[in-house]
């Protein structure tokens, strides 16, 4: 097993997928069907392919495993994957949830279904690129090359506003990311390598930390997203599809939260440390300000993206506070956020495939007549909330220690917003199922049929999993956030030894 | 030394000008020779004139009297320029089919422009430079203005002629001072002459009149404003091989003539360079935001590509060379393919270029619009497609050397530039269909189409360490180790 490249299978199965999808001919139902399967299968096998990966994954190592290099051009600059401990556990939630996306765009996508399957594929192959690239240019490549398909899938499938969501959403990143791009070219020509492990050990200067720092940052916040380059999110979300919102919620908010572990900290030590008020202040106006904004919003895909806003902003001050219980703490809020959100929106588009709408005004007493869903929905407003019992609460409450111990008032106001998040949910939660079911047209809308109720099953499973026996997860990355603490402490002390 | 100077390291034009005559010879003789298949001939001839360049093993290797000069650098470009002309004459048979120029002088202006820029890459002198240029710019004067039948044709050709002559003129005067302070023409001893002595104001003239009358070759802004109306004016193939092969032989010439002659003078034209890279780049960004004629958006587009060309070269070294010759050679292939593109745009009436006709072009032709899209994320410079590489190199050159300032320009206005990139995107894939073109029967066209689109898709990750290590080779002609 230890020779075999298991990373380069994992990145060439969804690809392999796409190439199988392509000569099908989409035109009759016949053939949509079986790209469909094709899609599926395709998934589940990566999905296996990460199982293993997890399974063979020493937890006691910190470094990068299964590391495979193939020589690009010149120097050192080639295919440089790996995972550890951190890394590993993105690349199973991106396996995790591609199944998913798959699956709730059996009936809801019925044109064009090729290129949405390939679309979806690709962007599976990137994604997972952009967690096990051991070097800066290959992850740039990963990173940025996901905008493409997911432009596509905002504009092509997308609501009735979606070619101003789909530009947005690409220009807003498209622009953090090109000072990103500066940052990585000079560091390159400092290190003379774009090897990740190398730049991690290198020393940057104080001075010049401070402008990486921020190169990366205004990639990182505009992708995670942070106040106030959130804005791009909503639109996003409300008119992508269903499926769309899911891989948007669950995995590419997560680049910007796995780029702050993975660059920001480990190589511009100094610089997060004097800059981290930034994030503190932006984090919690998010918390605070977006609870406040989601709790004012008519539309559910609206709602939850702006909710999505406030958990990321638990996840930057947990990855700041830089000890064990706060980056632990943000690394699984990112998980549980990330099957969380993705399971909210797929409840959205529950009733939107029935019902055509988002307004939460149209809805009301869905649990007299879709009790199955009136259930299933609760468990993923309790574990938005962070009921104890559910994923949501683990995160949240390390998150909540890393920062007490940090600063008390930090700590107080982000625990605000758990509040809020319980206010807005819960809120939500009362005005779809709750009430009299007096509309007219919500009289005869079906419960879950028994592929909705699949999807569901194994997310519900998941999340309380994760609530009950978080250790499992968290012991895999132990060692990893170890080092980096570590190793940030390290170079804190070695300056702070230089300045006495 | 002996009378005859040594005809090898120049083989390949050598035959180029010899088969442009025969070709001349056959137009006049045969009865029944058509366009097309003198397109096809032309284009024969020119791979068949490739073949001495590629096989090239001499080195670096001048000759006549020290005026041409062949080297790795010479080769590299040489094949960029050759390729390019030969598909802008095989994309070019149906276009003038269609639109009933016969004209048989087509085919033969095209190779004798692509032997004046072959001339060009070559040039070790000031004297050779300027012949090249001439030779280069006559022919696609009277190339611009070969749909006689069409206003606007005349008027592009026309204003190409009048704006060219004086950017010749130009330029000439600037040699003229340079031959005047210096006493000599010949680059080499022009840089060891600036070597001892760079102090001198009347040869920095000098060689800033020869910059500006470059920097018109390959329209960089201040001395821009004929592209778009050229582009938009001239017969479409015409316009392809423009935008393709004569801005890369004049980048090949700036690049000699900064980087061998003027290295005394860095200081000051990497401002002038810099100048040029930023307007360019702002130009090319903001102007084509509002066009709706496809050719002259890729007329902005090409005046911004040349922006990020130009950052490269001014960061003025080894890496910045490298990342220059990459950068062209794949925006020939860009905009080649775009052009293609373009050239099977073909309503009822005849050939259309306006934007708006390709909405819903995923639907009616997805072939062709996957592959547009692909060169449209390609000139945007998005990862996974080739463009993103050139902008890598150039942008990773001028941030080496210290030019900040320049790079976070770059990166910015690329940004704003993605938007009318993306924007064809979505007229083809978000819109409802327009009216369907006809379909494009044209063979040639189609495998141009192909082979462009997959070198600018993600198998370009493959292809970019050939193209890179072939980069560094030639640009180590420029900096020998």
């Amino acid at each position: 097993m230890a020779d075999f490249p298991i990373l380069s299978v994992l990145l060439l199965i969804p690809i392999l997928g796409a190439l199988i999808i392509l000569p099908i001919r989409s035109a009759e139902e016949t053939g949509n069907r079986n790209i469909r399967q094709v899609a599926l299968l395709t998934t589940l096998a990566t999905l296996i392919i990460s199982m293993l990966l997890l399974g063979n994954f020493n937890n006691s190592l910190a470094g990068f495993q299964f590391v495979e290099f193939y020589p690009w051009f010149g120097g050192d600059t080639g295919f440089h994957l790996g995972v550890d401990g951190i890394s590993i556990l993105f690349v199973l939630l991106t396996a995790f949830l591609m199944p998913f996306c798959i699956l709730a765009s059996w009936k809801s996508i019925q044109v064009r279904v090729k290129e949405y399957m390939i679309a979806f594929l690709l962007l599976e192959t990137l994604m997972i690129g952009v967690f096990t690239s051991l070097d800066l240019f290959l992850f740039y490549i990963f990173f940025e090359g996901g905008l493409i398909p997911m432009f596509l899938i905002i504009g092509v499938w997308g609501g009735a506003r979606r070619v101003y969501a789909s530009f947005k959403f690409f220009l807003f990143t498209l622009l953090g990311s090109v000072f990103m791009l500066i940052a990585i070219l000079y560091m390159y020509a400092q290190v003379g390598t774009t090897n990740i492990p190398v730049m991690m050990a290198y020393d940057f200067l104080p001075e010049a930390q401070t402008w990486l720092w921020l190169g990366f940052f205004a990639s990182f916040a505009v992708k995670l997203p942070m106040w106030p380059v959130h804005t791009w999110l909503p639109d996003a979300h409300v008119e992508a599809p269903t499926a769309g919102s899911v891989i948007l919620a669950g995995i590419l908010l997560k680049l910007g939260g796995y780029g702050f572990l993975r660059f920001s900290l480990p190589m511009f030590p100094i610089a997060s440390s004097e800059l981290a008020v930034i994030i503190f202040g932006l984090s919690l106006i998010a918390i605070v300000y977006t609870s406040l904004v989601a709790l004012a919003q008519e539309d559910m895909k609206k709602l939850i993206a702006y909710s999505s806003v406030a958990h990321m902003g638990f996840v930057t001050i947990g990855i700041f506070v830089v000890n064990t219980q706060g980056i632990e703490g943000a690394i699984f809020q990112m998980l549980s956020h990330g099957i969380v959100s993705a399971a909210l929106f797929l409840i959205v588009g529950v009733v939107y495939d029935r019902l055509h709408t988002r307004e939460i005004a149209r809805y009301g007493g869905l649990v007299n007549n879709m009790p199955r869903y009136a259930v299933v929905f609760m468990i993923f407003t309790l574990a938005a909330v962070g009921l104890p019992g559910t994923s949501g609460f683990v995160g949240e409450v390390l998150v909540l220690f890393g920062a007490y111990q940090a600063s008390t008032w930090l700590a107080v106001i982000a625990a605000t917003g758990v509040v809020l998040g319980a206010t807005y949910m819960l809120y939500l939660y009362r005005r779809i199922c709750f009430g009299p079911l007096d509309k007219p047209d919500l009289l005869n809308l079906k419960d879950l049929d028994k592929r909705e109720f699949l999807i569901f099953a194994p997310l519900v499973a998941v999340v309380i999993w994760m609530g009950i026996y978080p250790s499992f997860f968290l012991d895999v990355m132990h060692a990893s956030v170890a080092e980096l603490i570590a190793n940030y402490e390290a170079a804190l002390g070695g300056i702070a030894a230089v300045g006495q | 030394m002996s009378m005859i100077p040594n005809l090898a390291p120049a083989l390949g034009e050598i035959i180029l000008a010899i088969g442009a005559m025969a070709l001349l010879i056959a137009a006049v003789v045969l009865k029944n020779l058509t366009v097309s298949k003198l397109n096809k001939a032309s284009a024969m001839l020119i791979l068949i004139a490739l073949l001495p360049v590629l096989l090239w093993q001499g080195g670096t290797e001048v000759t006549f009297g020290g005026s041409f000069i062949q080297d790795g650098f010479a080769v590299f470009m040489k094949t960029i320029v050759m390729l390019a002309a030969a598909a802008a004459l095989l994309m070019s048979s149906q276009y003038l089919k269609l639109k009933g120029i016969k004209a048989l002088e087509f085919p033969i202006l095209m190779v004798l422009a692509t032997l004046g820029m072959m001339m060009m890459i070559s040039a070790s002198t000031l004297l050779s430079l300027y012949m090249g240029l001439e030779l280069q710019s006559l022919s696609l004067y009277v190339l611009a203005a070969i749909n006689r039948n069409r206003d606007r044709s005349i008027e592009a050709g026309l204003k190409y002629f009048v704006l060219g002559a004086v950017s010749s003129g130009i330029l000439l005067y600037g040699i003229s001072l340079v031959y005047g302070f210096t006493g000599t023409i010949v680059f080499a001893d022009l840089a060891g002459l600036l070597a001892a002595n760079s102090s001198n104001i009347g040869l920095i003239i000098g060689m800033v009149f020869i910059l500006a009358g470059l920097a018109f070759k390959i329209s960089a802004v201040p001395f821009h404003m004929w592209t778009p109306d050229v582009y938009e004016g001239a017969p479409t193939p015409v316009t392809a091989f423009f935008a393709a092969a004569p801005k890369v032989a004049a980048m090949a010439l700036m690049m000699r003539v900064t980087i061998t002659t003027f290295p005394a003078l860095v200081g000051d034209w990497q401002m002038i360079l810099t100048f040029l890279a930023v307007a360019s780049m702002v130009l090319g960004a903001f102007a084509a935001l509002v066009q709706t004629n496809i050719k002259r958006l890729m007329a902005y587009s090409s005046i911004g590509h040349i922006g990020y060309a130009l950052v490269g070269l001014a960061a003025g070294t080894a890496a910045g060379v490298e990342g220059v010759l990459i950068y062209m050679a794949i925006y020939a292939t860009m905009t080649l393919g775009t052009f293609a593109c373009i050239l099977s745009m073909r309503d009822d009436e005849g050939m259309t270029e306006k934007i708006a006709d390709l909405a819903g072009l995923s639907r009616t032709r997805p072939a062709l619009a996957l592959a547009l899209a692909i060169f449209m994320f390609s000139l945007a410079g998005i990862p996974t497609m080739a463009g993103f590489f050139g902008k890598w190199f150039v942008f990773k050159a001028a941030v080496d050397a210290g030019l900040y300032t320049l790079a976070v320009i770059g990166v910015v206005t690329s940004v704003v530039a993605a938007y009318y990139y993306l924007r064809i995107v979505k007229l083809m894939y978000f819109d409802e269909p327009a009216p369907d073109f006809a379909p494009v029967t044209d063979l040639p066209k189609r495998y141009i189409i192909a082979i462009t689109a997959a070198l600018n898709s993600p198998l370009s990750l493959v292809f970019i360490g050939l193209l890179v290590s072939a980069a560094v080779y030639a640009a180590g002609s420029f900096f020998p180790s």
